[in-house]
């Protein structure tokens, strides 16, 4: 039996204690009529070797493309270590740190996570995690109408340049709330928010504005322009941003006069393999003030009965244990373990290490979009300044070219024409410090056949895709 | 017979934060050159460097596996910790997900090139209708409360839907976990607790006092976490669906009766499991979880995306535009999809087979430990019942007699080499634990736990003093939960000198 | 139960509320309250001008393992807040019908008062929810 150590000599003896003639004796209390018959639609069991057998064919099946989609997952290198570490039995497969003195492992571990993270975002308090980046923008959001009692109209400026996954979720989470959630246009010649059109709630009750940096498309948004617009509006300001650009990238809480007031995002980049998109983490930071608005796990330094340093979680009167209706958040198990390997991750690069990596990809992908900008009809579609991701412009449907690409083994980018129409034919693209200098070649000459091929005409003349 | 003694020595650990020194790296982990922010105007760029650790890669590894002997894992201890069924996670189940494949897909690589993938999810989704009854399974939700709170917004998007906007109240039993409540208010409902009765079952006559026309749904939890099983469970299913009420499963406490009923024929219209319990995938210090939710025909067209279909010998993603009255997606992909593989190599070994054993075996052990506790003195909550995968016993007396409170004897239990079972919860029981052995402990395990509880128990009689301080034999002694939340230290700060 | 102040009214919900000289009205929470609570870690205050109604949820006490209500036991502005309450919540363990006050009210009908329970009745109450 798997996994089940009992002995048949253990069963009886056990039997006997409790009393009973059989295991089936057990199960007195459930009416007879509700009882299940064999589940003939499981599977027979298979040893693991069998299984292995399956999954090794089913994994190997799926290839192992060369990837240059980004689109909020990051194909970066993991050191060994890493995972090695994080799926040691004592972090793995322990439970959340209730009993402090049983998990000083874990504890320490996580409160030197929120360090570093408040290190990198220049934020002053971090949680230990949320689900993903697109959930921990909804419970930011929810965290902000919460946190600026003085606004009364629950209205949330969000950003159309914000990955639309996120939209789509921070949407589907708070929709039963009451809080409105309106849209700000971006320039479709510079890629960033158009601060005109944020202008025009100057004055307007606003709750909380919502910054990306970059934005969904790698666009630099002028964050310091919209953060003190938001203060001037008494607005919160949510800061989503992708944490190994924080390593380059100026910190959230530093921009305009006084930094934003929340800081969330995917904390996949740090350490955290694609995976189909997850387990993954999001992060949350904020300033201290508002701290017991915050949803999530956090940890704090304390001393034990010796007055030797410990860690615990603690202010856990906002968690649903305790709070229950009246909780900041219904979430209970977060990420632990991802967070596990983000902070092994984070004190094995360190800022230096970080900022190689960062610097790398931007470099990379800058190659990629020269190269392909080359082939004719190609081109950048936004002007301004972005990080480590770019939307080009194709002169033939996205989606026929990305075809092609896949069949030659490569997945070069993500077509954005479904969530953006307005942008024609155009593609994601990402080079992480893990695509070579041939991997980029092979994919601009393919890409310039697959042009070729598609009789690829001057980009504005071609039908809109889809 | 286990002595409480000093189980290991471990020195102070300094944070990693003040193992560092200015310069030091781990050179081979990052690239050898650095490049240019070429393009990056100035005034987007970090000014100062990030104030992280500088250290080496040895110093790295050799800090994080200290701090992880300062755990106590599965791996490592029994860990009958009540509601949370902290049973052996397979090490196969771990590598078999992680196969380069797996980790190094894409969430947006085309369908082509995901049809391994996909055939797995595909299976799992199949696999968890069967064992739960009912009509579609979504794997998306990341974890139990986020399957919970996909559970109730689909309630809310079938009354909705039928204009049905009068119903405004949840009801939760007062034995219900604290995210039944929270999920609920985050659909915008108000919540209702129901009282359970002398037996654990809920009170039916409560519930039908309050239920009616503005009732959304309630949320059940069975068996329940009082350690029973709802014997009334179909009237209150017949009572609820009478007045339009939907009937919410939470699948905490799946691992008791898995293989043995479904919620589906219990009457549930939508249920969450919780694979990180049921279906063994790792805890991780707190996570990742993955809380798959399951319906009936009612609430079909409401699931969340996305899903995995089949067509002929290809797998298809089900999106918002092939499904289009759905909740919708919750996180940005398709949830934790390396914990569904993991649970599903972990299904694949059990098989049809291995299932209803996991019932059993968790109800033996859980009966054996309940009746041979009960023999040593201690006070069950609900003598009269049957144990499913847990049950309760209240230290009450124990503290009248002695002074020592439940917290104190999970303290102590720590030093003999046991993490604690669930305190003080549920909380309609005073000084309870809630002990769960789950079916992977043998029987020499659990005979030296009750053993270890024994003689806890007689230290707090002759000499409360010795618990009242414990743990003695840990990393650190009693911490100061009162000074970490009055004197907030949530993160290291560099110093100034 | 220790001595419960006779010039003070009582709520069953464990509120206290004192009526000062110039026609204000304080308020806190018992002393039999804070031993139910434990230590306290933090306490959430209403702001200086919130109107509040009678029996409303007004402010927040927390300890580390249990987080509760405060209920307003009367209708009124509120004038004044303990501020030390926040650098220093422990105040309430110490001294509740004393240092630990939490709010003053300017009430909007003083009559209330009366369908508070006195130090008598208030202490059967909490006698009877020990059973």
């Amino acid at each position: 039996m798997p996994f089940i150590p009992h002995t048949e000599l253990e069963v009886q003896e056990m039997l006997e204690a409790v009393g009973v003639s059989s295991i089936e004796d057990l199960f007195d209390e459930i009416p007879q009529d509700l009882r299940c018959g064999e589940l003939e639609a499981v599977p027979a069991a298979l040893s693991e070797m069998e299984m292995s057998q399956q999954m090794n064919r089913r994994a190997r099946q799926d290839g192992q493309p060369v990837c240059f989609i980004g689109a909020g997952a990051y194909d970066h290198h993991i050191p060994a270590a890493i995972w090695q570490i994080a799926t040691r039995g004592e972090f793995y497969s322990a439970y959340t740190p209730y009993q402090a003195e049983a998990s000083q492992g874990t504890l320490q571990l996580l409160y030197e996570f929120q360090s570093m993270m408040t290190a990198l975002t220049g934020m002053e308090v971090s949680n230990c995690s949320l689900y993903d980046g697109a959930s921990a923008l909804a419970e930011a959001v929810l965290m902000a109408v919460r946190a600026n009692r003085k606004s009364k109209s629950r209205r949330v400026l969000i950003p159309r340049s914000l990955h639309p996954s996120y939209r789509r979720v921070l949407h589907n989470i708070v929709k039963n709330q009451q809080v409105e959630l309106v849209e700000l246009p971006f320039d479709l010649d510079e890629g960033q928010t158009d601060l005109e059109a944020l202008s025009q709630y100057s004055g307007e009750d606003i709750t909380a504005l919502v910054i990306p940096q970059p934005n969904y498309f790698g666009v630099l948004e002028d964050v310091d322009g919209m953060t003190a617009w938001a203060h001037e509006n008494k607005a919160l300001t949510i800061a989503v941003v992708n944490p190994l650009a924080m390593s380059v990238l100026a910190p959230s809480g530093e921009w305009g006069e006084a930094g934003v007031d929340i800081c969330c995002g995917e904390g996949q980049p740090l350490g955290i393999p694609l995976s189909s998109g997850g387990p993954y983490f999001g992060f949350l930071c904020c300033r201290q003030k508002i701290v017991r608005q915050m949803p999530g796990r956090i940890i704090g330094g304390t001393l034990d009965q010796d007055g030797n340093r410990g860690f615990a979680l603690t202010l856990q009167a906002r968690e649903q244990h305790i709070r229950r209706s009246k909780a900041t958040s219904n979430i209970c198990t977060n990420q632990g373990l991802m967070v596990t390997a983000a902070t092994i991750y984070m004190a094995m690069l360190g800022a230096e290490g970080l900022e190689r990596v960062a610097l790398d990809c931007h470099s990379r992908t800058a190659d990629l979009v020269e190269g392909l900008c080359g082939i004719p009809g190609v081109e950048a579609r936004f002007h301004g300044a972005v990080f480590h991701e770019r939307l080009i412009s194709l002169p033939v449907p996205a989606r026929d070219v990305l075809r092609a690409l896949a069949a030659h083994n490569i997945l070069g980018g993500l077509d954005v024409s479904g969530d953006y129409p307005e942008l024609g034919s155009a593609i994601l693209v990402c080079a992480t410090e893990k695509r070579t200098v041939e991997d980029i070649d092979s994919f601009v000459q393919k890409t310039n056949r697959i042009i070729g091929l598609q009789g690829g005409v001057p980009c504005g003349l071609q039908p809109k895709d889809g | 017979m286990r002595v409480a003694t000093e189980r290991r020595v471990i020195e102070m650990s300094l944070l990693i934060h003040e193992q560092s020194k200015p310069g030091r790296r781990a050179v081979a982990q990052a690239p050898l050159e650095r490049k240019e922010p070429s393009g990056i105007p100035k005034q987007f760029r970090r000014r100062r460097s990030a104030p992280l650790p500088e250290v080496s890669e040895l110093q790295v590894v050799r800090h994080y596996t200290r701090l992880s002997r300062k755990n106590f894992s599965i791996d490592t201890e029994f860990y009958p910790l009540g509601s949370c069924t902290m049973k052996y996670n397979p090490r196969g189940a771990n590598e078999q997900a992680m196969l380069a494949g797996f980790v190094n897909r894409h969430p947006e690589a085309p369908d082509g090139h995901s049809q391994g993938f996909m055939a797995c999810m595909y299976d799992l989704q199949e696999m968890l209708k069967e064992l739960t009854g009912m009509q579609a399974i979504s794997l998306s939700p990341a974890a139990g409360a986020q399957g919970e709170f996909a559970g109730v917004a689909m309630i809310r998007a079938y009354h909705d839907h039928r204009g049905d906007t009068e119903r405004t109240e949840i009801l939760v039993p007062d034995a219900a976990h604290g995210t039944n409540p929270a999920s609920a208010v985050m659909c915008g409902y108000k919540t209702r607790e129901i009282p359970s009765g002398p037996d654990g079952d809920v009170d039916v006559e409560a519930l039908k006092a309050v239920i009616g026309p503005h009732t959304a749904g309630i949320m059940l939890t069975n068996p329940s976490t009082l350690g029973v099983f709802d014997r009334g469970i179909v009237d209150i299913a017949e009572l609820v669906h009478g007045v339009g009420g939907l009937l919410y499963y939470d699948g905490a406490n799946l691992n008791a009766i898995l293989g043995k009923v479904r919620p589906g024929d219990m009457g549930f219209d939508v249920i969450h499991l919780n694979l990180h319990k049921t279906f063994s995938t790792p805890h991780g210090g707190g996570g990742p979880g993955a809380g798959p939710v399951g319906v009936g025909e009612r609430l079909l067209p409401y699931l969340p995306v996305p899903m995995v279909a089949k067509n002929g010998e290809d797998y298809q993603w089900i999106t918002e535009s092939e499904y289009p009255q759905t909740i919708g997606r919750l996180s940005a992909f398709a949830g934790n999809a390396g914990v569904l593989l993991r649970a599903y190599v972990y299904a694949g070994m059990l098989g049809r087979e291995g299932m209803p054993r996991v019932a059993e075996y968790s109800a033996l052990n859980a009966n054996y430990m309940m009746v041979k506790m009960r023999e040593a003195g201690f006070e069950a909550a609900y003598p009269s019942r049957r144990a499913t995968h847990e049950f309760i016993i209240t230290l009450r007396q124990l503290l009248k007699d002695s002074g020592v409170n439940t917290m104190d004897f999970a303290k102590r239990l720590l030093d003999y080499g046991f993490h604690a079972p669930t305190t003080y919860f549920p909380l309609l029981v005073p000084e309870c634990l809630l002990i769960e052995p789950t079916e992977t402990e043998d029987k020499a395990t659990l005979d030296a736990f009750i053993e270890a509880m024994k003689t806890i128990y007689e230290e707090a009689m002759k000499d409360p003093g010795l618990v009242k301080s414990a743990p003695h034999f840990l990393p650190v002694k009693r911490l100061d939960d009162v000074r970490a939340a009055r004197v907030l230290d949530l993160a290291w700060k560099p110093t100034q000198d | 139960m220790s001595s419960l102040p006779s010039d003070l009214r009582y709520a069953k919900s464990h509120e206290w509320a004192r009526k000062e000289e110039d026609g204000s009205v304080t308020v806190g929470i018992s002393d039999h309250a804070q031993e139910l609570l434990g230590d306290l870690v933090f306490v959430e205050l209403p702001e200086v001008g919130d109107s509040l109604d009678a029996g409303a949820e007004c402010a927040v006490v927390e300890s580390v393992k249990a987080a509760s209500d405060v209920y307003s036991p009367l209708s009124g502005e509120v004038l004044a807040v303990n501020g030390e309450l926040a650098d220093a919540p422990e105040t309430i363990n110490e001294d509740a019908f004393g240092n630990g006050w939490m709010f003053k009210l300017k009430p909007g009908n003083i009559g209330q008062l009366d369908d508070l329970m006195d130090a008598d009745a208030y202490a059967e109450s909490v006698e009877s929810e020990g059973h």
